[in-house]
Order: structure tokens, then C-alpha cells, then sequence
């Protein structure tokens, strides 16, 4: 019997209906739904925290909550927005469009990519159910620095096994993706061919299976210091607290690149598109990408310039770090030359783009300056780093996915998004950012430490600003969510090109693509 | 046949064996949960999530198997499996780099530090005074008591034998399988699969002797790093000897031709991968 | 829309409004009072200056070509996707620019990792929630905490305006003391879990770490009194430790010096003598609202799940040996720490007999410093 006869007819039967269809789906597309409505929902609920800790900061004094429960919030946010909002957004957006841009059937492992996004929801009620338990969530900040987390009650072997969940997802999603871009490629789609998107998750998933499992290894050597009496952390034992730092960071670092580098790559998708130019310098691009991510594993330690390391290694990570600007800057020279001499129209994802250029670049140089060493001693734990990494992450990362949402949106459900509240969407996003984060470096230099409910009264009016900006920002987000929803449901259809200036096996397919994209390869000249 | 179609990659139509995996997953962590902040019944829930996550096994695996003997696959789908599983295997590498770090962060930093190296004098000349750095070590608090170090050329050396040993049994089976000699192939499986669990078997008793002479995980960083690490890769040995046990079982059903055999390949990757790891703990762990 | 329009506009001119009196609101590093601060503070404006050019730079171009390469201008696009030399010249300008960033950043930290050759020592201990400072040379040794109208206005609904309080928050009962024109050397440790010395006009942070000690020194050129916080999340009140430095006139110095031994003096007395009851209920209390309210709160109530409460406590009010026995030696594995090395004889016999007669509890007994010194 030739089953093969049989799969190719079924290939052209539809979805299955009702929820089955989303518990048993292998297919791509939706897959990709799933992360990215999970990613919103996810990104909301991890807001609402952000609001907390916001309010209970507009004013001296404590108003609203205790402040056990204001580092749980803390630590919470964190944990959702890095781990449950913003990587399972960009595994959504890799599921949608890899197979479609390098022209593959599906991803290479049907059956494997439906259950890395199966064991998150899982993960993540385990995580927010530390809320209800006796002792409270985490509250030892997402870095989970020993001996303080070892202080945690009941929710700490919660948080610890969401993490390796969480961890197994990812690392399933990453090896999924690297065996679709090795194997799956359309003929004539050579490595230097595949679109900028493409490369970058490419060596993002590297950096993904390079970390994940030290992450889950460091949170397994936690787990046995509190409960099998291990001494990895205990300076008693013959250990060292700061071993963990070490550790937490080999991965922290990384990760904080796999969180933009696919936002990179969606910049450098838009970016030609609306300025009806090809992508400058390409090749530079590539490199600069792979270069950017090799240096991820060799700064880690410049988040713990204060732990007190010999000089030499204080001296090698300033260095080693402040060389990361270089690379970034090439892209961002890259960028701006793709714009230089185009013929640019300002479409709700172009102006998200730009917003990421301006932006970003303003994180990237606050971190530069926390990489000098000596001034790191001032920055270090206090709002300072909290403005810079929410600039590199809110309209960095965030924008980012908010602008792959507008560019591909048409795409993937056939019809346009109201272009004039996307308009209205990114100028109060980008008004109210800035009102929120812009501020925050002013209190950290003046002094304000981080994490922490209470501050003394000179830091008032700038985290009142910082508050209202919040707010402000927060209800923005659920524009957002009304135009998405408002597409999704209908709308002016869209053409199957959607942007004229836009190029790639994408906009070869109808909008929306059928439910498998190239059951026969198309051929890339 | 085999290459039929291979323009046409095989995209299978829904399964629902990975959300039971999630749901056998998450049961079994609960229980573990449960049983850490010290609840009773924490053990039968993982006992219960442990077999939802056999059962999902057999049918995940099951359903892929008869997939594979009706020919589904070929060479295209055989590669993403072949990517698929060495990229796992590397993760697998970064786990056990985590724990063999620990270790020579403890050997070469943390505990010479104590014992006043480096800028540290003061650690040890006011919170430690008197402690000498020697490894192996239970810290300057010698927490967990009096302990014995673990002999390198004793059952550790013997176990690196047996490895070894079955190392060069899986290549002897595989290149039975590719000549299509099932006989050899059986025995070489064989011959590997009792080796490894032997291997198992010998660390157990290696365990005990270890407790006896008081080291235990508590045993400051020498027991955590040495019971971590053995401890793991104890785990991932008898994996790979059930990975193997299973292709044993398929080859004596006849499953698996020279050119399709690739559940045979990846159980004889992941087994040098754990045969690797071992060398690596022999010399640090054990001898070093 | 315009309802938006008129919130923005409002905000704007909020904005406005801050960087006009810009003095009051404190929106750049302080340059401090030593001489690696003020390296510190350059170094930090010199990168900073740099950052706002290659911005302007940056942002300049991409301005421009934003306003004149646009389809509405009829902006037809160029084809050029490619310039070697450029790639080259963008990547060679930034390393360049940062090489010139960290020579002297290299200098500095040099000067600042050597504490070598210092004049005095003293070693900063962190504890949940407050700081021990020890004189080895001197011989003094003190517990600093965050100060009472502090603690009292920052109980949440406390109706305590912190405007109202003087330096809210950064006010401690002992503040430390160290003579002007010396190279003091700070060592770091901590007794529980990660900490962080930070008084941001003596420049340097440094992390207190339980079973090491860390180092940093400071050579404070003018008299003054600093305030810092701790700067490492270490639990429910890490925003509540605060550090206060004094620094005074050598001669000023030795007279604190020698008070301070006096005061020790006395307190060594008290813990000779025995009490009456009224005394020791009435130091408990003291003792109570500085070591025990952080966590078993003013009231003795407790957290529910995550700290006991003192009132009706089992330990509190049954045998007095076991409850001596907690204070002293505290309970591992729990936030419980042993107070026998953080409080005096007199001490702690008050704070007993407090919680078992005091918040609520009734058990009628006392404890003497003597029964306490027995125990140690
Ligand atoms: C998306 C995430 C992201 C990204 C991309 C970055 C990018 C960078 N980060 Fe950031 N960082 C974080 C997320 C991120 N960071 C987070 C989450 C933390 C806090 C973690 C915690 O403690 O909780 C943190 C903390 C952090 C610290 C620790 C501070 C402290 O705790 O004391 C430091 C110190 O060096 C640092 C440095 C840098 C540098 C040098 C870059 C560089 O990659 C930036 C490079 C980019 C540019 C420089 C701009 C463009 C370049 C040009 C225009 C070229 C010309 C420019 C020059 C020559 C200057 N980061
Ligand atoms: C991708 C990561 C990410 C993102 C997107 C954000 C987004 C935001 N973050 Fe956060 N943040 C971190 C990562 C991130 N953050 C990290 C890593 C830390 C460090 C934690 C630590 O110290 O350990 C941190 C810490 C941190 C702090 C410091 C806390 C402290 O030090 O004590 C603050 C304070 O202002 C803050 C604020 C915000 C705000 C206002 C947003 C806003 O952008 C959020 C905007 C979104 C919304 C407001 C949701 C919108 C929805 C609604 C308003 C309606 C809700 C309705 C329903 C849910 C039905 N974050
Ligand atoms: Cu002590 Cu924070
Ligand atoms: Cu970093």
C-alpha cells in the first residue's frame, strides 16, 4: 500500500474543527496562532503586574501592597514577560513564517512542535499558581540569586520545575527550527539566500540549545541546595554564592540576546520593504548577527561587576562587552543606509520599525555606558539598568513584534488592519514609553536602587511620570489588541503581495496561504 | 519504493500524544512538588504521571515506528531526525557542562579562595581562619562530616572498562546492521545492552559503599558535585540502555534495513555521548 | 482623539515643568566626595557625551533621509545595496571610539580595585535587615537600622505623610564614623543572604556575601554626613536598609571613638546587674521594634505562611529554655536568625521577657541577663 498517495490526498483536506483541532494540530500555521494569541494574553497578564509595581511607586510610602508582595510582582513580570510573552511571541512568529519563507512543506518535526508549545501552558499555571500558595510567589527576583531564594516557600519547587518546563519548550522549539532550516529549504535557497528573519532565529536557536540546558542546570543545583542538602552555593560547603551568578548569567546574557536578535531580523524584513530598497549589506548583516551572538557568551559577568572579581577579569568583561556595540552598530548602520536614498511611505509596521531603530539604539547606549566598569559600580541596581533594559526591551523587542504583527497580520488572516488606529496605536505607544522609561534613568543616577516598594521623597515626580506613562502605555496595548481582533474577524481583504515594495516567497501565497503552504518545493532562481 | 516521494515531505495529520505527554509531565512534577513541601500523597501522583508519560511513549513512539515500517519516510524526513536528535544531544552536552563548571569552579576558584588564594585572604583569615585548600573537600565548615574519597581504580575503573566495552559492542552491531547481518546485530545489541546495565548495576553498588563511608550529597561540594554528576549521568546510561533494550527488541523483529535504521543510530549516539561523559567524570571526578 | 490630544499636551507640559527646575529633581549621578568619585562622575559624563554625538550623528542622518527619501515626495529609490568600504569604515569608527572609552576607565578601576596601604579598617557585616559595623582596631562593634519615624511611616496605610519625615528612609539610629583624609578600607560580608554597601558619594558599591569578604576604600575629602541604601535585593525590607556615613575631623574622630567606648562600657554594666521586670519590659520593647518587628510585625501578629506570629506562639509561651534557645541560636533553614552574636546579655533577657509578657501573651515569668549569659 502506498501511503504516500494517501497523505498527499489528505494534505488537501483542511483544518480539523473545534478544540481538538488546536490540542492535535501539527500544522505550522497553527502552531504559530497558538503561540502568538498565548503570547498576547500572556503579555497582558504580565502588564497588569508591571501596573502593580507602577502604582504602588507613584507615590512614596506604601499604599497598595506589602512589600513582600511587591518583589513577588517584581519578580513575576519578569519571569512572564521574558519567558511567556516575549520568546513564545517570537517562536509564533518563526512558526508562521520560516517554512513559508524558505519554502518548506511544514517544520521538520510535525509532531515535536506541536508539544513545544503544549508543555508552556502547563509551565506557565504552575508558575502563576505560586501566587496562591503558602509563603507567596517568588520574590527573590527573576534572577533567583542564592541564598535569598532558597528562602522561598512553597512556591520554590513550583518555580523551579516551570523553568525546566519552560526550558524542554524551548529547547524542543529550537532544535525544531534548526532542523527546518538544514533540511527544508526550497532548491536554490542557499544559506546566503534566506531571508534576514530566517538567519537570525537560525542563530538565535543556537544560542537557545547552547543555554537553556545551563539554565535548567542551574536551577537543578538550587533545587538540591535547599531540599538534598547540597552545598553548590554555601561558601560553608566549600562553595560559592556568586558560582550561581556566574552560571545564571553564562545563560542571562545569551538570553537577552536571543531576545532581540530576531527582533533584528524582523527590522531588517521591513525596514526594505518600505523604503523600496534592498536590504544594505546583507552579507555584513549575517555576519554582524553570528558575531553579536558569539560575544553573548564571553560578557556575561558584566552583570556582577560589584560581586568583587579579580581586576583582570572586571577588565576582560568591560572590554569584551563594550565590543558587542560594534556588531549592533553595523546593523544599525546597516539599517539607516537601506532607508538612505529609498522611496519610504510610513506604514504602521515601517513606523514601528523606525521607533525600534531610535529606541533601541537609546538602550544600546545606556548600555555601553554600564559597561564601564568603574561607572557600573554607580548604575548598577539601581533604575538606571531598569531604563536601559526595558529600552532595549519594551520598544525594543516589544515594537518589534508589534511591527512583524502589522507587516504580516494581512497575511495570515487575508485581511488589512485598520491603518489609521495602527497609526494612532504606535504614536501612543511611542509617546508613552518614553514618558514611562525616560525617567527612570533620571532616578537611578540621582540614586533610586531597584526593587524596591518604597523610595525616599526626593524620587517622587519622576516615578509619578513614570506611572502615568505606565498607564498611559498599558491601555495603548489594548488598542492593540481591538485591531488585531477587529482584522481577525474582517476587513478590506488584503492582496496577495499586501506591501508593493515587499519581496520573498511570503507574498508568493495567497492571502491567507492555504493551510499547507508547499506540499511541492517552488524552486528559488 | 523507498524514495518514491521524496519531493514529498511527510506532514502527519494531527496527534494528540504530546498534550497527554504534558499532562503525564506536569502530574508527575506536581507530585514531586507536593512530596518536597513535605505532602504525602506527593508519590502517587508521580507514580501516576509516570505512567501517562509511558503510555505516551508507547503510542508516540508506537505511531512513529509503524509509520517508519510502512515506509512513510525516507532519506528527507530521515534527516530531520538524524539533525534533530544530534542538536538534542548537544543540549545535552551544555547540561552536563553546567555541572562539570561547578566543579572546576569549586577546584580551581571558590575553594582555593576559602583557603585564602588570590585577593582573598581575608575570607579566610577572618571567617575561615585555619582552613587549607585540598580537594577533594567538604568545605571549611565540613559540612556533612567525615567522609572518604571515592578510589579511582577500584569499581570506577572497572565501569570505565565495561563503557568502553560497549562502546565497541554498538559499532560492532551497527556494522552488522548495514550489512544486513541481523545475527551480529543481535548480538552486538545484546552484548551492549547487558553491559550497560551492568554498568548501572555497578554504580549502585558503588552508591552504597560511598554512603557507607559517610559521603553523601551532603557532603559538601565534593558530594554535590560527585553525586550530581554521576547522578546524571547514571540517568542518561540507563536511558540510553532502554533506548537501546527497545532497538533490540525491533531488530529482533526484524524492523530496520541498511538504509533505514535510524532509531538504531540515534540510541548508538546518545550511548558514545553518555560513553564520552563518562571518561570526562572518570578523570575529573574520580582520578584528578 | 483629542481627549488623547489634551492628556498629551498636559504631560508635555509636565515635562516641561521637570526640566525646568531641574535642580530640585535630581537627574544626574552625584559627583560625591572623593577623588574616584569625581573620576567617576567624568568618566560617566565623557561616555555619556559620546553616546548623545553618535546619537545625534545616527539620528540625524535617519531624520534626514526620513524627510526627504519618502514616496510622497516622489522620492524615487536608489538601487546601491552594498559598500565594502563603508562596512569597514563603521566598523573600525566604533572600536576606535571605545578604545578611547576604556583606557582611562582602565586607569580607574586599577586605582579603585587598590586598597592597599590603607589607614584604618572597618568591616560592614549585612544582615536581614540591617547593617554591623566592627572597628577591629578600635575594638567598637554596632548594629546600624533604619530609624523609627522611618519604620513607623513606612508601614503601608501608616497615614504618616514621608514628606513629613526627615530623611525618609535614609536615616539610620547608629550611623557609621570614619575621620576625613584617611583611606578607610571597607570589608564586606554578610550573615544571611547577598547584600549590597552602596553610599553613592563615596562612589563605590560593593556586594556583602555570606562567607566572603569583599573590599573597597574610600578617602572622603570634606565632612559631611552621606546616605546610601542597600543596593542587592535581599528580602521583604532590602528597601529598608539604609547606610548613613559620617565623616568628621580626625579630633572630632577620637572624641566619637572614645564615647563609643564608654557607652560599651555601660552597656557591659547592665548586663552584670539584675533587673526588675518594668525595665526589662520596657528595653523589650525597644529591642522588640528594632530586631523582631521587621518580620513578626509591631503587633506580634506574624505573617500567616511566611513569619510566625509571637502572640500565642508555642515557643513563646511555653518552656522558657527553648524560647531563649530560638533568639539565641535562631532556626536554620528559615529566615530565623541566631541573635546571640547581634545582642548583649541584657538584651536579649529583656526582649524574652517581653515577647512572653508583652503583644498579647501573658505567661508571667523573666528572664536575667545572668540566665542569659549561662547560656552562651
Ligand atoms: C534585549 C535585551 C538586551 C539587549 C539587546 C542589551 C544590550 C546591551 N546591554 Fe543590557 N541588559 C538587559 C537586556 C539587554 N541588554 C537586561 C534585561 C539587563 C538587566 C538584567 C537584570 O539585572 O535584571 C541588562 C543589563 C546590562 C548590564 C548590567 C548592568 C548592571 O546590572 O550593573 C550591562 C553592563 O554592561 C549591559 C550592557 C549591555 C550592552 C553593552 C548592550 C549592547 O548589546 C548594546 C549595543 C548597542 C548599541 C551600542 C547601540 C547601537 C550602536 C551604535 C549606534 C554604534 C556606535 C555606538 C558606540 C560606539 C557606543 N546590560
Ligand atoms: C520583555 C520583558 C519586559 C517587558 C515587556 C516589561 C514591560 C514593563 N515593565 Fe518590566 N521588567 C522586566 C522585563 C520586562 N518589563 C525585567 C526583566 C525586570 C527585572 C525584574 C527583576 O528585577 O527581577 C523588570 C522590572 C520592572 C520594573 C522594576 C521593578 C523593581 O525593580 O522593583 C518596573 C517598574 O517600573 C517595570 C515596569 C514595566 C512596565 C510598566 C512595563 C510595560 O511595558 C508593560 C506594558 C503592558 C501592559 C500594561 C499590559 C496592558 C494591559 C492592560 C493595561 C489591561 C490588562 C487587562 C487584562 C489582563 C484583562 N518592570
Ligand atoms: Cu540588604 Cu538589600
Ligand atoms: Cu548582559
Amino acid at each position: 500500500m502506498d501511503t504516500h498517495a494517501a497523505e498527499a490526498h489528505d494534505d488537501h483536506h483542511g483544518p480539523a474543527k473545534g478544540l481538538m483541532r488546536w490540542i492535535r494540530t501539527t500544522n505550522h500555521k497553527d502552531i504559530g496562532t497558538l503561540y502568538l494569541w498565548f503570547s498576547l494574553l500572556m503579555f497582558l497578564i504580565g502588564g497588569v503586574m508591571a501596573l502593580i509595581i507602577r502604582a504602588e511607586l507613584f507615590q512614596p510610602g506604601l499604599q497598595f501592597i506589602d512589600p513582600q508582595f511587591f518583589n513577588s510582582m517584581t519578580t513575576m513580570h519578569a519571569l512572564i514577560m521574558i519567558f511567556a510573552a516575549l520568546m513564545p511571541a517570537f517562536v509564533g512568529l518563526a512558526n508562521w513564517m520560516l517554512p513559508i519563507m524558505i519554502g518548506a512543506p511544514d517544520m521538520a518535526l510535525p509532531r515535536m512542535n506541536n508539544w513545544s508549545f503544549w508543555i508552556l501552558p502547563f509551565a506557565v499555571t504552575m508558575l502563576l499558581s505560586t501566587l496562591f500558595v503558602e509563603g507567596g510567589a517568588p520574590a527573590g527576583g527573576w534572577t533567583m540569586y542564592p541564598p535569598l531564594v532558597l528562602q522561598t516557600g512553597a512556591a520554590f519547587p513550583m518555580l523551579i520545575f516551570s523553568i525546566h518546563l519552560l526550558g524542554i519548550s524551548s529547547i524542543m522549539g529550537s532544535i525544531n527550527i534548526i532542523a527546518t532550516i538544514m533540511n527544508l529549504r526550497a532548491p536554490g535557497m542557499s544559506y546566503m539566500k534566506m531571508p534576514m528573519f530566517v538567519w537570525t532565529w537560525f542563530i538565535t536557536a543556537f544560542l537557545l540549545i547552547a543555554t537553556m540546558p545551563v539554565l535548567a542546570g542551574a536551577v537543578t543545583m538550587l533545587l538540591t541546595d535547599k531540599y538534598f542538602a547540597t552545598s553548590f552555593f554555601n561558601a560553608a560547603g566549600g562553595g560559592d554564592p556568586v558560582m550561581f551568578q556566574h552560571i545564571f548569567w553564562f545563560f542571562g546574557h545569551p538570553e537577552v540576546y536571543i531576545l532581540i536578535l530576531p527582533a533584528f531580523g524582523i527590522v531588517s524584513q521591513i525596514i526594505p520593504t518600505f523604503a523600496r530598497k534592498p536590504l544594505f549589506g546583507y552579507s555584513s548583516m549575517v555576519y554582524a548577527t553570528a558575531s553579536i551572538a558569539f560575544l553573548s557568551f564571553i560578557v556575561w559577568a558584566h552583570h556582577m561587576f560589584t560581586v568583587g572579581m579579580p581586576v583582570a577579569g572586571e577588565l576582560f568583561f568591560m572590554v569584551a562587552t563594550m565590543l558587542i556595540a560594534v556588531p549592533t552598530g553595523v546593523k544599525v548602520f546597516n539599517w539607516v543606509s537601506t532607508m538612505w536614498r529609498g522611496s519610504m511611505t510610513f506604514e504602521t509596521p515601517m513606523l514601528f520599525a523606525i521607533g525600534f531603530v531610535f529606541m533601541f539604539t537609546i538602550g544600546g547606549f545606556s548600555g555601553v555606558m554600564m559597561a564601564m566598569t568603574p561607572v557600573d559600580f554607580q548604575y548598577h541596581d539601581t533604575y538606571f539598568i531598569v531604563a536601559h533594559f526595558h529600552y532595549v526591551l519594551v520598544p525594543g523587542a516589544i515594537f518589534s513584534v508589534m511591527a512583524a504583527v502589522y507587516y504580516w497580520l494581512p497575511k495570515w488572516t487575508g485581511n488589512m488592519y485598520d491603518e489609521k488606529l495602527g497609526k494612532f496605536h504606535f504614536w501612543m505607544s511611542t509617546v508613552f514609553v518614553n514618558i514611562l522609561f525616560f525617567p527612570q534613568h533620571f532616578v537611578g543616577l540621582a540614586g533610586m536602587p531597584r526593587r524596591i516598594p518604597d523610595y525616599s521623597v526626593q524620587f517622587t515626580n519622576f516615578n509619578m511620570i513614570s506611572t502615568i506613562g505606565a498607564f498611559g502605555f498599558g491601555l495603548s496595548q489594548l488598542l492593540f489588541v481591538y485591531i488585531v481582533i477587529k482584522a481577525a474577524r474582517g476587513g478590506a481583504k488584503a492582496t496577495d503581495q499586501v506591501w508593493d515594495g515587499a519581496e520573498g516567497l511570503e507574498w508568493t501565497l495567497s492571502s491567507p496561504p492555504p493551510y499547507h503552504s508547499f506540499s511541492t518545493q517552488p524552486v528559488v532562481k | 519504493m523507498d524514495n518514491a516521494a521524496d519531493d514529498q515531505y511527510y506532514v502527519p495529520h494531527g496527534t494528540t500524544w504530546p498534550f497527554i505527554g504534558s499532562i503525564g509531565l506536569t502530574t508527575f512534577l506536581v507530585g514531586f512538588i507536593m512530596l518536597l513541601n513535605g505532602g504525602a500523597n506527593g508519590k502517587y501522583a508521580m507514580i501516576a504521571g509516570a505512567v501517562i508519560l509511558i503510555y505516551m511513549m508507547f503510542g508516540w513512539f508506537g505511531e512513529v515506528i509503524a509509520e517508519s515500517e510502512k515506509n512513510t519516510y525516507n532519506n528527507w524526513e530521515g534527516k530531520s531526525f538524524r539533525l534533530g536528535m544530534s542538536w538534542f544531544i548537544f543540549s545535552e552536552v551544555m547540561f552536563f557542562a553546567v555541572f562539570f563548571g561547578a566543579l572546576f569552579y569549586a577546584r580551581i576558584l571558590s575553594v582555593p579562595w576559602l583557603g585564602g588564594a588570590g585577593e582573598e585572604a581575608d575570607t579566610n583569615r577572618i571567617l575561615w581562619d585555619g582552613f587549607q585548600a585540598v580537594w577533594p573537600t567538604n568545605g571549611p565548615g565540613n559540612v556533612g562530616g567525615e567522609f572518604q574519597r571515592m578510589a579511582a581504580w577500584g569499581l570506577p575503573a572497572l565501569n570505565t572498562l565495561i563503557l568502553l566495552t560497549s562502546g565497541a559492542t554498538v559499532t560492532w552491531a551497527h556494522h552488522a546492521i548495514k550489512k544486513n547481518d541481523r545475527k551480529n546485530l543481535i548480538r552486538g545489541l545484546t552484548a551492549t545492552v547487558v553491559l550497560g546495565f551492568l554498568f548501572v548495576f555497578l554504580q549502585a553498588i558503588e552508591y552504597k559503599e560511598a554512603y557507607h563511608e559517610g559521603l553523601t550529597m551532603g557532603t559538601g561540594i565534593y558530594g554535590s558535585t560527585f553525586y550530581l554528576l554521576t547522578g546524571f549521568h547514571g540517568l542518561h546510561v540507563t536511558l540510553g540502555a532502554v533506548m537501546l533494550t527497545v532497538v533490540l527488541f525491533r531488530s529482533m523483529k526484524g524492523h530496520f534495513t541498511p538504509q533505514n535504521h535510524f532509531a538504531f543510530e540515534a540510541a548508538a549516539w546518545y550511548w558514545h555521548f553518555v560513553d564520552v561523559v563518562w571518561l570526562g567524570l572518570f578523570i575529573f571526578v574520580y582520578w584528578l | 482623539m483629542n481627549k488623547a490630544v489634551q492628556l498629551l499636551t498636559g504631560l508635555v507640559s509636565a515635562m516641561a515643568v521637570t526640566s525646568a527646575n531641574a535642580g530640585g529633581w535630581g537627574i544626574n549621578l552625584r559627583e560625591g566626595v572623593t577623588d574616584l568619585s569625581h573620576e567617576i562622575y567624568d568618566l560617566h559624563m565623557l561616555v555619556f557625551w559620546v553616546c548623545v554625538i553618535i546619537g545625534v550623528l545616527v539620528f540625524g542622518v535617519m531624520i534626514y533621509s526620513m524627510v526627504h527619501h519618502r514616496a510622497s515626495k516622489g522620492h524615487k529609490a536608489a538601487t546601491f545595496h552594498e559598500s565594502t568600504l563603508a562596512e569597514i569604515l563603521w566598523t573600525i569608527a566604533p572600536i576606535l571610539v571605545l578604545g578611547f572609552l576604556t583606557v582611562p576607565a582602565a586607569k580607574a578601576l586599577i586605582k579603585i580595585e587598590d586598597s592597599s596601604n590603607s589607614d584604618m579598617t572597618i568591616k560592614v557585616t549585612g544582615y536581614q535587615w540591617k547593617w554591623q559595623y566592627e572597628y577591629p582596631e578600635e575594638g567598637i562593634s554596632f548594629f546600624s537600622s533604619m530609624s523609627d519615624p522611618s519604620r513607623k511611616a513606612s508601614v503601608r496605610d501608616s497615614g504618616i505623610d514621608p514628606n513629613s519625615v526627615e530623611h525618609y528612609l535614609l536615616d539610620v539610629d547608629n550611623p557609621v564614623v570614619i575621620p576625613v583624609g584617611k583611606k578607610v578600607r571597607f570589608l564586606f560580608t554578610s550573615n544571611d543572604v547577598n547584600h549590597a554597601w552602596w553610599v553613592p558619594d563615596l562612589a563605590v558599591k560593593k556586594d556583602a556575601i555570606p562567607g566572603f569578604i569583599n573590599d573597597m576604600w574610600a578617602n572622603v575629602t570634606e565632612p559631611g554626613t552621606y546616605r546610601g541604601q542597600c543596593a542587592e535585593l535581599c528580602g521583604k525590607d532590602h528597601g529598608f536598609m539604609p547606610i548613613v556615613v559620617i565623616a568628621k575631623e580626625q579630633a572630632d574622630y577620637d572624641a566619637w571613638v572614645s564615647e563609643q567606648l564608654a557607652s560599651a562600657e555601660e552597656t557591659k554594666a547592665a548586663s552584670e546587674k539584675t533587673w526588675d521586670r518594668d525595665a526589662l519590659m520596657a528595653q523589650g520593647e525597644k529591642v522588640y521594634a528594632s530586631s523582631c518587628a521587621a518580620c513578626h510585625q509591631a503587633g506580634g501578629q506574624g505573617i500567616p505562611g511566611v513569619f510566625p506570629a509571637i502572640t500565642g506562639s508555642p515557643t513563646v509561651t511555653g518552656e522558657i529554655g527553648e524560647h531563649l534557645n530560638t533568639i539565641m541560636n535562631g532556626r536554620t533553614g528559615t529566615a530565623m536568625q541566631a541573635y546571640a552574636g547581634q545582642l548583649n546579655d541584657a538584651d536579649i533577657a529583656a526582649v524574652t521577657t517581653f515577647q512572653r509578657n508583652g503583644l498579647g501573651n501573658a505567661v508571667g515569668d523573666m528572664v536575667q541577663p545572668a540566665d542569659v549569659k549561662a547560656l552562651r
